[in-house]
């Protein structure tokens, strides 16, 4: 008879603190629709590994040292994100590669502010949550031997969902009308199968001689791509997109929530990270909008510059909001081409972006 | 957990060298796409002439 209520004695109030909160991201996946396949496996995990007495640890455990303590499962998710990417807008228009580049500034502002707060190797941990992409910031962390992973993945996640609401009004801060009405007509342009082949090979190696620390990443982003490109491996890729994204990303989400046990998770550190990523957001948007502007100071070609806003990985909302809030002011500007083009390139720069993180802290 | 603001201004040169390397290996992507998207070129046009 002990056995029915043993664990009902034994709950902790902070245990049902994390049900809610695992509840609350259930809800915001199922209701609100935001990431819906990472916060309802993060927030059904949640509540499981607070379960008093849980059987449910152990198969979490093994799962999460078999594919995220060795950074696995993020890595094999890039082979399925790389063969999903068409970089043919990008290709088209490489210079749009820079406001990509620009929008990561975010990462590097929130290093300095996390650093007054947290040791270097936790404060690099947090400020990749700017990269706004969830395998680099499992990986960064995860090679720093942050002991917030948790805290960072909830945050990354979350906010990668919430860039709709977080991007609009920073945007609209620092524009004006008339910046945010620059048309930026589309010149179509093809792209050779060559061009398309080796692009993927050429970054990589690329990467590997000056950022070595980000061939993991780039690496497995590029050779997805690559199946997808060669035009010979049509099966493969489409297993890369849909299965193998989708069976990575089921145990991802619920592994992740090994670290949210509430001795782990509920610590004054837990909303001070997640105020960090915000700033981290914000301030990548900042960046890509501002070195617009500044570029625009010195071209007869005015760029949008909203599509500096663009450059946040979060791929492909980033991309979207910014055609939206353009056709917002004017019906008649497409920026759709430009904004995926430079959103493509800043899922390129945050995993150059981590490895040199890697490379400063390692 | 302790507040130390120096810490920001001492990590500062992170963000300097960190968003120059960024900006010097996305340079050498674009020169790297440029080139490519000028030597294929060429071949593209002649098959598309044939």
């Amino acid at each position: 008879m002990q056995i029915l209520y043993e664990n009902i004695i034994g709950l902790d109030i902070r245990q049902v603190i994390m049900w809610i909160i695992g509840g609350i991201l259930i809800f915001l996946a199922i209701k609100k629709e935001m990431e819906p396949t990472l916060l309802l496996p993060i927030g059904f995990g949640a509540i499981l590994v607070n379960l008093p007495i849980t059987g449910g640890v152990e198969a979490l455990t093994t799962l999460y040292n078999a594919g995220i303590a060795n950074e696995l499962f993020p890595l094999i998710l890039f082979i399925g994100i790389g063969a999903m990417i068409d970089f043919g807008p990008l290709l088209t228009n490489p210079k749009l590669m820079i406001f990509g580049a620009a929008a990561q500034f975010g990462i590097f502002f929130t290093l300095c502010a996390a650093s007054m707060f947290f040791g270097i190797d936790d404060a690099a941990s947090i400020a990749i949550i700017g990269a706004a992409d969830g395998p680099t910031s499992i990986v960064v962390a995860q090679k720093l031997q942050s002991q917030y992973v948790g805290a960072i993945m909830v945050a990354a996640y979350s906010y990668m969902a919430l860039v709709p609401i977080i991007q609009p009004p920073i945007i609209k801060l620092l524009t004006t009308k008339k910046e945010r009405m620059i048309r930026m007509p589309y010149e179509p342009k093809s792209v050779s199968k060559t061009t398309k082949i080796l692009f993927p090979i050429v970054i990589t190696v690329i990467a590997g001689l000056v950022a070595p620390e980000s061939v993991a990443l780039v690496g497995f982003l590029t050779f997805g791509n690559l199946i997808r490109e060669c035009g010979v491996l049509d099966s493969l890729s489409e297993t890369a997109q849909k299965v193998l994204a989708n069976l990575i990303t089921i145990f991802l989400g619920i592994t992740i929530a090994t670290q949210m046990r509430y001795d782990q998770f509920l610590a004054k550190e837990t909303l001070l990270i997640l105020g960090l990523g915000l700033v981290a957001f914000i301030f990548d948007t900042a960046g890509g909008v501002l070195f617009a502007k500044f570029l625009n100071l010195f071209m007869k070609k005015k760029v949008n510059p909203m599509i500096g806003a663009a450059g946040i990985s979060a791929f492909p909302m980033a991309g979207r909001i910014v055609h939206k809030m353009g056709l917002k002011e004017d019906p008649q500007n497409f920026l759709l081409m430009h904004s995926m083009g430079v959103n493509v390139s800043g899922q390129i720069a945050s995993v150059i972006a981590g490895g040199l993180i890697l490379g400063f802290f390692l | 957990m302790e507040f130390n603001p120096s810490a920001f201004v001492e990590n500062l040169r992170y963000m300097g060298l960190g968003m120059l390397g960024i900006f010097i290996v996305i340079g050498v992507i674009i020169l790297s796409v440029v080139v490519l998207n000028k030597v294929t070129a060429p071949k593209l046009q002649k098959k598309d002439e044939e």
